[in-house]
């Protein structure tokens, strides 16, 4: 027998590996992609699959460009979690060509020009979507109507629309958030008895339930011990207390009430899979609060007062820049650090 | 009932220690040859005081300490030295080092051992010589010499003695069976240790997944006013020594301190037998129970092994299956080390040894990116940073590495444990405490290099201002005298002139 000469530890965690970190939060998203689909057809799906069907062969591309072994990272699924994410945010019915703009950017700038997983700096998910925001902000805010107001379109329509050279014609509208930033001088909740759109049953009608199903996909992930609740408790609280201090009884110029900040737009989607890419994010549980803490506040300053409707994008963006920042500040006490006598 | 506390971090292993049999002791068949290192502890070598050629009793010391840091080895049996030379031995570098081999005779012929009439009445410093001269060592797995330990000045106001039977680690249950076999033995060494560093109160420690060891103990310690049975949750590593200090007396050992500091000693109950058998029986380290465990060997179970039996024969004697095993492992699957060579012998520190199937232990899986999951520091029970550390043990960057306290890491393997990229953490961390230990070296070197060499040119600078000072000082007397009409120079041309007119008128 020929002795093998490895170093402590021998054992390691069954079933513990990349592959199924990634495949659960694949999982954890099924319920919003569902949810989505009911209310604004398979559009989204659509976006998925050819995404993620796009993404694994830039991957596989940019690995081979690198001089880099590319079947064994193609198998971790962290492109496909990239590719999804980024196709669950963008609209549905999305031409082809946004599609796959947006994730050259996320795998291409935001990851492999870093040198791929795990040293990305930013979330890959947002830089593509950022650059799509900031490149066809007209394609990007046609969101067709929900269930309930307008026709869901049919499978065959959302082929039409990935493949049409001409914008896709379905009827299409502003998300509750476009509606609450375009609003000029209604009150509050006049704005949300005028129109269909804002009249679910916790907050835009749609939009809650698509934020309810992240958030339960999101407490099945905590529960899976996959992120801590540092980072979605952070950006949570931190929201709730902005719009809180924010809400002034619903004058026209006020900040929207709580739970209309809490389900709406992509604010559990951000809290439970977005900010929580841990590559991108502080390190020490204390800094993934901060982390969070401070996407929350952005996230309802660029609502109320910025130029786009929602800024989950942006929020998360700012603090990937300021993660190393907060990490130098937020190193845990280690056992010992200080002297502790003893009472005997 | 004593208050537990719980500790940062730490993870749940598949224990697998029911296999080892738990409980019972069995003599391993005497080899034909021992090979004894000079070197089975932390500190400096033992010198070898016999040569080829002597016969040997059990019993005789074959080795002796040299230097403050530093134990004996003694003979475990009789036999002839028949070589003195460097082999392959249990340690995680690699390196091998000098072994005295003895021949045995199989008679087992022992030399007389004396123990003390009555250890209550010798001096402090007596029941101490004894300790060292038995070659104890702690026989947990670090291997610090027992007598160094109980004897640091460090360790003046010790008030607790904690006797670890945790044993935490997977598979291992030589402390288990230990405790369940010589409890009165455990118990009397504790006193006596207790005894001699001082300490008011004797806690040994017993994690919950052995309840016999600690009913045992219980039994045993019933007498004894000072000591008392501590059982507490089974997590890994709470056998570490500052893990069960926090986890006993919620109290914390400073960043590179030791326990003593805050007035704790630990140790493992097999150090304490060895104790009592050296001060009331008069003899020294030559025996311990070792766990020989793993799905490679058909009958797996603790022995008690002469030190110095090749692991080879440990293995046969428990019927070792060469061809479904890839790797035998020195200790436990969390800290232990590969074994190199089965000729390699047992030593003090060695509690287990390991013969795990490929599929029982399979080999690693390719090491991926580190996503910063931070699953790591979950389970740190240092609370360290381990993906941080990580990141900087690969950049080299020192200056982060020492502000995330690599040092403080005690390479427990938790985190490597736990991590999803399969990444071997623990060697990245060892390799870079060793080229940070070198620099902090060279830092101190070139610190007293400098320090020397300020030193000097102070010193210089101050003779010169000195002179200075005396030359001024000089010029200062000259000018007052000239300014007191009392020049020099003045009154030698007088003189000569004067001389001059004397000698005209002559």
């Amino acid at each position: 027998m020929s002795l093998m000469q490895v170093s402590s530890p021998h054992v390691h965690k069954p079933a513990s590996s990349v592959q199924q970190v990634m495949k659960q939060v694949l999982l954890a998203t099924i319920p919003g992609i569902l949810v989505l689909t009911w209310f604004f057809g398979p559009g989204t799906i659509i976006n998925i699959v050819f995404g993620s069907a796009l993404a694994l062969a830039l991957e596989a591309w940019a690995l081979w460009l690198r001089g880099k072994d590319y079947k064994t990272p193609l198998r971790d699924h962290s492109v496909i979690v990239t590719a999804t994410l980024l196709c669950i945010a963008l609209p549905p019915y999305s031409p082809w060509w946004l599609i796959a703009v947006g994730i050259s950017a996320s795998v291409l700038l935001g990851k492999h020009v870093f040198g791929g997983l795990g040293y990305n700096p930013f979330n890959p998910a947002m830089v593509g979507y950022v650059v799509l925001l900031v490149s066809f902000p007209l394609q990007m805010s046609s969101w067709t109507e929900p269930r309930g107001i307008g026709e869901v379109p049919g499978i065959f329509d959302a082929f039409v629309a990935l493949f049409a050279t001409s914008s896709y014609d379905a009827v299409t509208a502003a998300t509750p958030l476009d509606l609450f930033r375009q609003n000029s001088g209604m009150l509050f909740d006049d704005l949300i008895q005028s129109k269909a759109e804002l009249t679910g049953p916790i907050a835009g009608l749609g939009w809650d339930w698509v934020n309810l199903a992240f958030l339960a996909g999101g407490i099945w992930l905590l529960r899976r011990r996959i992120f801590t609740w540092h980072a979605p408790v952070g950006m949570l609280a931190a929201l709730t207390i902005c719009a809180a201090l924010g809400y002034d009884e619903g004058s026209s110029t006020g900040g929207g009430s709580v739970p209309f900040h809490l389900f709406s737009g992509a604010t559990m989607f951000g809290a439970f899979f977005i900010i929580t890419d841990p590559v991108s994010s502080a390190v020490s549980n204390k800094g993934r609060l901060i982390f969070g803490a401070m996407v929350g506040i952005l996230v309802y300053l660029i609502r109320v007062h910025g130029n786009y409707p929602d800024a989950v994008a942006f929020g998360v963006l700012l603090l990937n820049f300021a993660a190393p920042l907060i990490d130098q500040y937020t190193q845990p006490r280690i056992y010992g650090a200080d002297k502790v006598e003893v009472d005997e | 009932m004593r208050q537990i506390f719980d500790i940062h971090g730490g993870i749940h292993l598949p224990e697998r220690k029911n296999m080892s049999n738990p409980g019972w002791v069995n003599d391993c068949d005497m080899p034909s040859k021992l090979f004894l290192p000079v070197t089975q502890h932390i500190g400096a070598p033992a010198r070898p005081v016999v040569k080829v050629g002597d016969t040997v009793l059990g019993g005789q010391m074959i080795a002796e300490a040299q230097g403050p840091i530093s134990v004996p080895v003694h003979a475990p049996s009789s036999g002839t030295v028949t070589a003195i030379e460097a082999r392959a031995v249990p340690h995680a570098s690699g390196l091998t080092d000098t072994c005295i081999e003895i021949s045995l005779d199989g008679k087992d012929e022992w030399v007389g051992c004396e123990g003390l009439v009555n250890w209550r009445d010798e001096t402090k410093a007596a029941l101490l010589e004894c300790v060292r001269l038995a070659g104890i060592t702690g026989l947990g797995g670090a291997g610090f010499p027992t007598a160094v330990k109980i004897g640091s000045d460090r360790g003046r106001d010790i008030h607790t003695l904690i006797i670890n039977g945790t044993e935490c680690e997977p598979y291992i249950t030589a402390d288990d069976t230990v405790m369940q076999c010589f409890a009165q033995e455990i118990v009397e060494g504790a006193e006596i240790l207790a005894h001699m560093v001082g300490a008011e109160t004797l806690l040994l420690a017993v994690e919950d997944n052995k309840p016999e060891a600690a009913d045992a103990m219980r039994q045993a310690a019933e007498a004894l006013e000072i000591a008392e049975v501590v059982t507490f949750p089974t997590k890994y590593p709470s056998g570490g020594e500052k893990q069960l200090i926090e986890i006993l007396l919620n109290a914390q050992v400073p960043s590179g301190g030791i326990p003593a500091d805050i007035g704790v000693i630990c140790q493992n109950p097999s150090t304490a037998i060895a104790v009592r058998d050296a001060l009331i029986d008069g003899k020294p380290v030559t025996h311990r129970v070792t766990t020989v465990t793993g799905m490679s060997v058909k009958d797996p179970g603790n022995r008690r092994v002469m030190l110095g039996t090749p692991i080879r024969a440990l293995l046969e004697n428990a019927g070792f299956n060469a061809d479904s095993a890839d790797r035998i492992i020195h200790g436990g699957p969390m800290m232990g080390f590969a074994v190199t060579d089965l000729d390699m012998p047992v030593v003090k520190i060695t509690n287990c040894v390991l013969a795990p199937t490929r599929s029982e232990i399979s080999p690693p899986q390719p090491q991926q990116a580190c996503i910063r999951c931070g699953v790591c520091a979950e389970a740190c029970p240092a609370s360290l940073l381990p993906q941080q550390l990580y990141w900087y043990a690969r950049a080299k960057d020192q200056e982060q590495l020492e502000r995330h306290n690599l040092m403080d890491c005690i390479e427990c393997g938790a985190c490597a444990y736990v991590c999803p990229s399969h990444i071997p953490l623990v060697q990245y961390y060892r390799s870079a405490k060793g080229s940070l230990r070198e620099t902090v070296k060279e830092r101190a070197r070139s610190d007293n290099s400098r320090a020397r060499f300020e030193a000097r040119q102070e010193r210089l600078e101050r003779e010169a201002a000195a002179r200075e000072a005396k030359r001024a000082a000089r010029k200062a007397a000259a000018e007052a005298r000239v300014k007191a009409g009392d020049d020099p120079v003045q009154a030698a041309i007088e003189r000569a002139k004067a001389k001059k007119a004397q000698q005209r008128a002559e």
